[in-house]
């Protein structure tokens, strides 16, 4: 008798999450029905699967070089981020005076500071470094880069501040007393400790630099440097009214994210749960 | 010898993130308050002229940012109302012993990856196909119809979308905190004689103070700095009725051309955004147990 009642539970809760994600089924059964079939039902199967749609919104999207440039930026912005804060967060942890703790303090000060009050100043001055210093800071990939790095530190500081602050220092000290340099301390006895926090700041930042739209569409100009939300922002305004096109193209934007998702799925949650309680 | 030593190290390894760090946020934030005391279009030609507060005066007096203040406050409270009491709920769920947790709590987490901007596009079409065709065949086409096109609806479908795409990552919070509760102190309780309801809200729910914390804390700055939905689903419309702070801000600067009175916006903006979360996080802090 507990056995089916567990059972229907189960299924109850598949249910639940089945109709949770509907819209998904929505977006991707309608990407290849075309518009009479579309408008007759949209929630049904199609009655064959054309790809048509798929082929011109790749074409239109100009998908795979956006694909690249998403993929370019979140790779490096996050291998950056990884290395330079992990770096700082060490060294403020283990320098006990003033400075270190003034620094700490402004970084989490700043999380606080939404990208909206600093978007006009920093396209500015951006700009004038580009003009005048000729940093190629503006409409380039790497000045995007430069630029992530800048806005996700504070939060991955904070996170391996946190961590780095439970790892006993006398395992450090034994390395230093056998001469190692604090850049060999570093890389070869801290670093891989960090693991499980490394995991986390490397999914949050992968999710948060890949979905960005507005700080991408303000530095990037040319076509040939949009990112996937930016593509798909100019994609939409001009086909909005054809739908399984649009359809077709979303479900384009999706495919990395699933992908993405099915093989760090672990790591995913486990990541997210323990930068949280952190 | 040993002194100048330990200072190199502390220069090569803090000084490449300060210089980036202070390159992005630190110094736009400080031309951001100067900027605010200007009136500019924003074009480098043109002079800046010198207002005082005046910005602050006319931003006070603008009957479209205090639209904007009341629907972004509307907003914010409803998500995270929603978002935390979906989000618990499915954590309860999912943490319960049913066969198929795992794989619901893989599907429901799902929508958060999926990018904000994305997922306003995806709604537009369930707003505008399938709520017509379910308000068609059910007849209830007053709950089913197309909300976007509605100026009292759209803040809502705004609400519930947001709720869509962040109640299972607050969900996964929620678990983490259900996880670090003692069994032995929910044994005890059922030991006791303890009803679940009893239960839940005597123990499970102090305890889970910390969780709550964060979880208010994200949902409420989150909420309160929403754009890409904002912009992808509605656009701000029907008729500016889901004109939030962020977008506001962004019009009164890049569309208007008016970049003093808008960086005076974000100055206040920002003012409001760091009242608000320390006030919270201040609150429910004192309020945590501890065990």
């Amino acid at each position: 008798m507990s056995r089916t009642l567990d059972f229907l539970k189960a299924a109850l809760l598949i249910v639940l999450a089945l109709f949770f994600l509907s819209p998904i089924y929505i977006i991707i059964v309608n990407s290849f029905k075309d518009r009479q079939e579309l408008y007759d039902n949209p929630l049904t199967l199609p009655d064959s699967f054309s790809f048509q749609y798929y082929v011109e919104a790749m074409d239109k999207m100009n998908f795979l070089s956006a694909f690249g440039n998403s993929l370019y930026i979140t790779i490096v912005s996050v291998v950056l981020i990884v290395i330079l804060s992990s770096m700082t967060a060490w060294m403020l942890v283990r320098t006990d005076d003033k400075l270190s703790m003034v620094i700490f303090m402004v970084f989490i000060a700043t999380m606080l500071i939404p990208f909206q009050t600093l978007m006009m100043p920093l396209m500015q001055f951006m700009s004038t470094l580009t003009n005048t210093l000729n940093i190629p800071m503006y409409n380039t990939l790497e000045g995007l880069i430069f630029m992530n790095i800048g806005f996700h530190s504070s939060l991955s500081v904070f996170l391996y501040h946190g961590f780095i602050k439970s790892i006993p220092i006398t395992l450090e000290e034994a390395a230093t007393i056998d001469g190692a340099s604090k850049f060999g301390v570093f890389w070869r006895i801290i670093f891989p400790m960090l693991k499980p926090i490394t995991a986390t700041v490397m999914i949050l930042n992968v999710i948060s630099i890949w979905n960005d739209f507005l700080l991408p569409s303000l530095t990037l100009i040319d076509t040939d440097l949009r990112t996937i939300p930016l593509s798909t922002f100019y994609f939409f305004g001009e086909f909005t009214i054809q739908w399984n096109l649009a359809m077709a193209g979303l479900t384009l934007t999706i495919i990395p994210v699933v992908i993405f998702y099915a093989l760090a799925q672990k790591h995913i949650i486990k990541g997210i749960g323990e930068g949280a309680v952190k | 010898m040993k002194n100048k030593n330990k200072k190199k190290w502390y220069i090569l390894f803090t000084v490449p993130l300060l210089i980036i760090f202070t390159t992005v946020v630190i110094i736009p934030f400080l031309i951001g308050i100067y900027y605010s005391f200007f009136e500019w279009d924003g074009i480098a030609a043109n002079a800046k002229e010198f207002v005082g507060f005046d910005n602050f005066v006319e931003l006070a007096g603008d009957e479209r940012f205090r639209e904007s203040a009341w629907l972004t406050i509307l907003f914010t409270v409803l998500s995270v109302i929603t978002i935390n009491a979906i989000g618990l709920a499915f954590a309860l769920l999912v943490t319960s012993k049913i066969k198929s947790a795992n794989a619901a709590r893989t599907m429901l987490f799902m929508p958060y990856l999926i990018g904000g901007l994305i997922l306003g596009y995806i709604w537009q079409f369930v707003f505008l196909d399938v709520f017509t065709l379910l308000g068609e065949v059910t007849g209830l086409d007053q709950i089913f119809f197309n909300w976007l096109v509605d100026p009292e609806f759209a803040l809502f479908g705004l609400v519930f979308v947001f709720t869509w795409q962040m109640a299972g990552y607050i969900m996964i919070i929620y678990i983490a905190g259900l996880q670090g509760i003692p069994n032995d102190v929910i044994e005890a309780s059922k030991i006791d004689g303890a009803s679940p309801w009893q239960r839940f809200m005597r123990i499970t729910l102090p305890l889970l103070m910390p969780a709550l914390t964060i979880s208010l804390f994200l949902t409420l700055s989150s909420a309160f700095k929403i754009y890409d939905v904002n912009l992808s689903l509605t656009g701000g419309g029907p008729a500016n009725a889901t004109e939030l702070f962020a977008m506001n801000i962004y019009n009164e600067i890049f569309g208007s051309g008016n970049y003093g009175l808008g960086q005076a916006k974000a100055i206040v903006f920002f003012l409001i955004v760091a009242a608000i979360t320390l006030t919270q996080v201040y609150i429910t802090k004192k309020r945590e147990v501890e065990m």
